[in-house]
């Protein structure tokens, strides 16, 4: 392999820091988000009960054009939504960082929402109800035995979510666009980089991302491997 | 006083409409006693126990305990198991593995009741086991800190369901007489669940059968379960270790409660048997040789 190296004196490592900006802060929104969608999700009886699943996990199935697409058009200024946004937060939510946090929030949402509805579901119902007959809140349960008692589900929710963020390219790429320092994260340069014969510089990006993500699912595998052998 | 009129109807799921099941039970206990609910599975013993903890909804009826109102159908009363006073030991422990057997027995308690915590600990013999995760635990072992951890709050009713049933013999006796020890200290109202005759003998002063969702029998164990089998007979439930064939009969041993005893019987008695299989023995009972136990056998002292 043949690889030009002369971007290596101009390495621009925004791209990088503003992928890992985005994903640390779409997952900590996600585990504020997805633990109570999870627990609801594990332990309702309603009806609208498949109605939420399928749409938690439509991320998974939908082309992130798709989505990418829909969202755009929501956050467009000419549009309902994206008037009232502007209006009353201030928020301009089309080829912006916020914007880019959201799409990825909802795209990653199912990586996050179904190891921790399944982690709720292993549990023994006995627990909360030993709990509850012991005369506490199920907000105090869910954090003092549930949650200690799922940590792998955890830690693969978030760890997935986290990986996922780092990947993900359609949904940004339509939301966001290729905006230096704004939206321009590491799987857009890459794109970028290929598309104007840069190979070393999308070689670069490319490397690190496989590293970050070889890494992390390593890490959860020998955690997993751990948490399995002491339970 | 514990007042309890209680309808559900259950639904199997899955089943044919008619496997639905009319819970139907309407009693009154005395507080401080040991009642025991026995009779069939499926009769609706656990959906009762549940009832009275709050954790299943009766269709309609009412519980009040000595004047207070928990649940009342037509007063849309429904105190959830958190307001009731109440210990709740499940059949699968539902101990929380991630705390110890200090921190488990102590869930309900409060940083100024440490005291207490100690002295329970002690009278139910995890003192050495206090740091020690559920996970580490014998099966007896963990029976006693689902016992301590529901009579931790001093609950005025202790529900129990089929708590020693997935333990053997030895242990049972021994936990039998300590459940029976901390029933007589601290003198909560206590239903069981249980199938173990042995047991419902030992702990209760009053024994309700449940068969098809409705109170058949009520009264002491003894009315209970002796007006139904022929008086003057003993009647034994055994189960069959080995079958030997001896010149002209066969010798069947068989396990009775903890003993093996050797008996006679005849070519039809043994058709069909074989080592495994739970058979009942009755013989008459109008001379049998009584002894008082010796100490040494670590019996009834």
């Amino acid at each position: 392999m043949n690889l030009d190296l002369s971007f290596a004196s101009t390495l621009d490592w925004q791209p990088l820091w503003l992928t890992l900006k985005l994903a640390l802060i779409a997952t900590g929104i996600l585990l504020l988000i997805g633990i109570p969608l999870a627990y609801w999700v594990a332990y309702t009886r309603t009806r609208l009960k498949p109605l939420v699943e399928t749409l938690v996990s439509m991320p998974l199935v939908l082309p992130p054009s798709v989505l990418g697409f829909y969202l755009l058009l929501a956050f467009s200024p000419q549009h309902a939504f994206g008037q009232w946004l502007e209006h009353w937060l201030h928020l301009r939510l089309a080829f912006s960082f916020p914007g880019l946090v959201l799409g990825s929030i909802i795209f990653s949402l199912p990586f996050m929402v179904q190891p921790l509805q399944s982690g709720f579901q292993n549990l023994p119902v006995s627990l909360i109800e030993a709990s509850r007959t012991l005369g506490k809140s199920d907000f105090f349960t869910l954090f003092r035995v549930l949650l200690p008692n799922m940590k792998s589900a955890l830690l693969t929710g978030t760890v997935l979510s986290f990986a996922h963020a780092i990947g993900e390219f359609g949904v940004i790429l339509m939301i966001g666009g290729n905006i230096p320092g704004v939206t321009r994260v590491a799987s857009i340069a890459i794109y970028d980089e290929v598309e104007s014969l840069q190979y070393g510089a999308a070689n670069f990006y490319a490397l690190v991302l496989f590293a970050v993500s070889f890494t992390i699912l390593l890490f959860v595998y020998l955690m997993n491997r751990r948490w399995g052998r002491l339970a | 006083m514990i007042d309890i009129h209680l309808d559900k109807t259950l639904q199997s799921r899955g089943q044919s409409a008619d496997t639905s099941l009319h819970l139907h039970v309407q009693t009154v206990l005395k507080s401080g006693d040991f009642v025991a609910l026995v009779g069939p599975s499926g009769a609706g013993k656990t959906t009762m126990l549940r009832m009275l903890a709050g954790l299943t909804e009766p269709d309609t009826g009412k519980i009040v305990v000595d004047g207070e109102v928990w649940f009342d159908a037509g007063k849309k009363i429904n105190l959830a198991p958190q307001h009731r006073s109440i210990g709740f030991v499940f059949q699968d422990y539902a101990l929380f593995p991630n705390l110890t057997v200090r921190q488990n027995v102590g869930y309900a308690l409060g940083k100024r009741e440490q005291d207490w915590l100690d002295d329970l600990l002690g009278l139910t013999g995890l003192a050495t086991l206090h740091d020690r995760s559920p996970a580490t635990l014998s099966g007896g072992q963990k029976q006693r800190v689902a016992l301590a951890r529901a009579i931790a709050r001093k609950p005025k009713l202790l529900l129990l369901d089929e708590p020693l049933s997935a333990l053997d013999i030895d242990l049972r006796v021994q936990l039998q007489e300590e459940l029976a020890r901390l029933q007589s200290r601290f003198g909560f109202t206590t239903v069981m669940v249980s199938h173990d005759l042995g047991e419902v003998f030992k702990l209760a002063q009053q024994a309700l059968r449940i068969e098809h969702g409705k109170i058949v029998q009520t009264g002491t164990p003894a009315q209970v379960f002796l007006s139904e089998r022929h008086a003057g007979k003993l009647n034994l439930q055994a189960q069959v270790l080995e079958i030997r064939r001896e010149e002209v009969i066969y010798v069947l041993s068989l396990l009775i409660g903890k003993d093996i005893v050797d008996v006679i019987a005849s070519d039809d008695e043994v058709a069909g048997l074989k080592p495994g299989d739970l058979v009942a023995i009755s013989a008459k009972a109008f001379s049998p040789l009584i002894f008082k136990r010796a100490l040494a056998d670590g019996g009834v002292g």
